[in-house]
């Protein structure tokens, strides 16, 4: 009846498994209780669970994200902990629990923290930067949130029942197999990413199309503002990378499940075919994750130097190289594997090529600061640490691209130092960036200044004590992911690499005080204008919060930087002579029915529950069936209520300071500079 | 509140534009779909030769069988395209008819191929022989998975087309169905080429 689930799945084995059971538990339970007494069910159904405005959707990724970086931060600083007293088999810690440690915060960090992160900015602010008033697929978009949201219980729950995978983030066979890694991790794992996976490659798919389809008039390919831009390349990248995720985990699934020989060690198995499809989607993923970064980056650099980007096209095409060389180096994953020597130096070629395009950007950057009016917002903060350091990553990058040098540093903690050094200034700093820069567009109050640049420096202070000295590990020798060693030497570095965890940790308690300070302060904080950074492209023009249509009146653009031009000429806050009717998205459940059913399938198929899992595909296809069947997805908002609405909004602009926007740049100086041709 | 004509009017317009938005969509699904098979060709044509203890392709592959699988598959393309060309006539009958014959071509072509992998297991060619029959089993599997949720789209487009009529949101949903049927015969003539002619060669 239960397959293999038996009350020998509560995680009884260790006090410090039974722990992180309880509190997530707790966690659960607490939130049901918080809505309960704040009885916030029927707002909380229908305004945000069955909602389908993509601004709703991207507020709700992100709090996913924010809920899954403590999650996976809580493994980090385990780690940590478990490393810095580890020599000599001193620890807390036993190896399998170790290791299901690190392969939770892979998993979680890249899946359930990156991808949740970029995907909800993307969906606030990509259809307001294009003029739109909606994604191209509504409803697909609620698909797609509650997939992630179920990859992410399937991680969540295998902390209370079960045990999560010990074979690493990328789960190697033969050690992720039926023969090495038998239970139920593994499983968790591919279904983890599998659920997720194929509701990423729809939000791919809805936001090539929005893209392509949903821009305003006058709105061409190069009039289009950075980050929509870099969200062009991520979600054509999605498109093409996350089948490739989604075939490997079948695979990997069938010969777990079913006793298939794709990668066994036996039977003509070959288990070299696992990392070279793991990597055609894993390469192109990193890129997937930073791009948006970048694009934020971008906009926040020309708004708080004041001046327009440097170098826009050249950012353009850089991006777009990025994207397409990013499918040319995914055997630099595996150098040691054994392919032949030319092969190795093809990919390795190919790997330093990359680090021309990302060198344009860095100077586009740089060059859009220079003789700027720098203002040192968060955001901007955020973005001269990426610069720095960054760069930083970059360098050990390409030395880890010479296949010779890889021979020596492949699988030590050099590796490990580099990937985080372009994954946390490249991504994750970015998405910091973008919730300051953002927050008062979703929310309608900024986040607190003072809160958010102790958040920086915390975390950037905490991330060289943390990753440095694994670079150095790295020369020494030490192998990743050892849950004990016997070389003392080691343990100096190991010590600062946690106190570097222990910053970082703050960092994110500083996250959560700007969080509580801004909302205590709100009324202070509010930002009546729909701008309150005098920005640059069309996302500004639109309200704070913004309205369900965010366009009253559909935006006709004439040149970059748009909304910036046009407060220029006086246009900006202009009253139309008169609104139209607004078509819009009907909210429905069926978004949420159907994440509810995908993870109930994993779970079932987690557990060899045959029953339940065919049930939740039956009545998933049920349920398409029934959408597909659907005429009446949309209503009519009256003429009236948006005047009604757009009045008021304009009401309040008139009684606030709007920005000075004689352009400051050149009344400085009246020199041309580089970037104002 | 009753919904003027005017509403009628704006609903219609930004259906037509949605419809628009759903067709490029559907071909951008259709690659993403395409890469899967690739990834799943290149898999087979990999582990093709690692027959293990198993046997090779050519003692278990019947070309024969194959063939007529191949002409009942292409068979029902043509007839699809039959069903919209009476789209385009506007008569709701004919698509229906013709809808049903794609529909029982389909479905033969499906008893065939449950017919050859239920051959095949019971000659102890099962997929957990070898890399090369889980290779096999998984690219013609993952085909007949498509071409069953294509089966069950037709019997809910039929379903469609007798109670509401050729309306647009149909017409346009049969028109991406049609995309996804002749998409799957694209594909079974890569599988014809890749898995079964090599057999006989």
């Amino acid at each position: 009846m239960l397959g293999r689930l038996t009350l020998e799945a509560l995680p009884l084995y260790s006090w410090v498994a039974f722990g992180g059971a309880a509190v997530t538990v707790a966690g659960g339970l607490g939130a049901l209780v918080l809505v309960t007494y704040l009885r916030a069910w029927k707002v909380l159904w229908s305004e945000w669970l069955t909602s389908v405005d993509h601004k709703r959707i991207g507020i709700m990724y992100v709090i996913i994200a924010l809920i899954m970086l403590v999650r996976g931060f809580v493994d980090a600083l385990m780690m940590r902990a478990q490393q810095a007293i580890a020599v000599n088999g001193e620890g807390y810690l036993p190896p399998e629990h170790f290791d299901q440690i690190f392969s939770s915060h892979g998993t979680i960090m890249i899946f359930f923290v990156a991808m949740p992160f970029l995907t909800g900015l993307i969906n606030i602010v990509v259809p307001q930067q294009i003029g739109a008033r909606d994604v191209a697929f509504p409803f697909l978009n609620s698909v797609s949130l509650w997939m992630t949201a179920s990859g992410a219980g399937l991680v969540l729950i295998s902390l209370v029942l079960g045990k999560f995978s010990q074979a690493g983030w990328t789960g190697y066979p033969p050690l992720s197999g039926a023969e090495y890694g038998p239970g139920v991790g593994v499983d968790y794992w591919l279904w983890a990413l599998l659920v997720s996976g194929v509701g990423t490659t729809m939000t791919g798919i809805n936001f090539i199309v929005t893209i392509v389809k949903n821009r305003c008039p006058g709105m061409i390919y190069m009039r289009m503002p950075l980050f929509t831009w870099t969200a062009l390349c991520v979600s054509i990248l999605i498109a093409f990378a996350f089948p490739a995720l989604t075939v490997v985990a079948i695979l990997l699934e069938l010969d777990r499940v079913l006793a298939f020989h794709f990668f066994t060690n036996c039977c003509g198995g070959n288990m070299m075919m696992f990392p070279n499809l793991l990597w055609i989607w894993g390469h192109p993923e990193v890129y997937i994750l930073i791009l948006p970064a970048f694009g934020i980056y971008s906009e926040v650099v020309a708004t708080f130097s004041r001046k327009r980007l440097f170098g826009y096209a050249s950012l353009v095409y850089a991006t777009a190289v990025i994207a397409l060389l990013s499918f040319t180096v995914w055997l630099h994953h595996f150098f040691t594997m054994g392919s032949s020597a030319n092969v190795n130096a093809v990919f390795g070629i190919a790997t330093m090529i990359i680090a021309v395009p990302t060198g344009v950007k860095i100077f586009d950057w740089l060059f859009t600061m220079y003789r700027g009016r720098i203002e040192f917002h968060t955001s901007m903060l955020f973005t001269i640490g990426f610069i720095v350091t960054f760069v930083i990553g970059g360098v050990t990058g390409v030395l880890l691209a010479l296949p010779p040098a890889d021979y020596l540093m492949h699988n030590s903690t050099f590796l490990v130092a580099h990937f985080h050094n372009m994954l946390i200034p490249g991504a994750l700093f970015g998405y910091f960036a973008g919730m300051n820069y953002w927050f008062p567009k979703a929310f309608g109050f900024k986040l607190d200044t003072k809160w958010g640049v102790r958040s920086f420096w915390f975390w950037i202070v905490g991330f060289y004590l943390a990753f440095m000295p694994l670079y150095l590990l790295g020369f020494l020798g030490m192998s990743r992911r050892m849950e004990h060693y016997d070389n003392p030497a080691f343990q100096p570095y190991l010590i600062v690499a946690a106190l570097g965890a222990i910053s970082i940790l703050i960092g994110i308690g500083c996250i959560a005080m700007q969080f509580y300070v801004s909302f205590k302060n709100r009324v202070a904080l509010v930002d009546a204008t729909g701008d309150p950074w005098n920005g640059r492209t069309l996302e500004w023009a639109t309200a704070s919060p913004p309205a369900a249509y965010n366009f009253a009146t559909v935006p006709e653009v004439k040149e970059i930087d748009s909304f910036y031009a046009a407060k220029q000429r006086h246009e900006a806050y202009r009253k139309p002579d008169g609104y139209e009717d607004i078509v819009m998205p009907k909210s429905t459940p069926l978004g949420l029915v159907l994440g509810g059913l995908s993870f109930v399938l994993g779970f079932a198929v987690v557990w060899y529950i045959w029953w339940l899992a065919a049930l939740a595909f039956v009545a998933s296809l049920a349920v398409v069936a029934v959408r597909a069947c659907d005429d009446d997805s949309d209503y009519v908002l009256p003429a009236a209520e948006v005047e009604a609405i757009e009045t008021a909004r304009l009401a309040k602009i008139a009684s606030a300071d709007l920005h000075d926007v004689s352009d400051p740049v050149t009344s400085a100086g009246g020199v041309p500079l580089p970037g104002r041709a | 509140m009753s919904v003027s004509e005017l509403d009628h009017a704006l609903l219609a317009e930004e259906e037509e534009k949605s419809l628009e938005a759903r067709e490029f969509g559907f071909w951008v699904y259709l690659m993403t779909d395409a890469i899967i098979f690739a990834l799943l060709f290149a898999t087979y044509v990999v582990m093709v030769d690692n027959i293990a203890a198993g046997p090779a392709g050519k003692a278990v592959f019947d070309i024969n069988h194959a063939a007529i699988e191949t002409a009942l598959l292409l068979l029902s393309s043509l007839t699809f395209g039959v069903a919209t060309i009476a789209l385009g006539e506007g008569r709701p009958q004919r698509v229906v008819l013709w809808l049903l014959v794609s529909l029982a071509l389909g479905l033969g072509f499906l008893a065939m191929e449950v017919m050859e992998f239920a051959g095949m297991i019971a000659e102890g060619a099962s997929p957990q022989e070898s890399g090369f029959l889980s290779a096999f089993f998984t690219l013609v599997g993952t085909h007949g998975l498509h071409v069953t949720f294509g089966s069950i789209g037709i019997l809910v487009m039929i379903g469609q087309v007798m109670t509401k009529g050729l309306t647009k949101p149909v017409a346009s949903r049969l028109t991406r169905l049609g995309l996804f049927w002749h998409f799957l015969d694209i594909v079974w003539i890569g599988i014809f080429s890749v898995v079964y002619l090599p057999s006989v060669m």
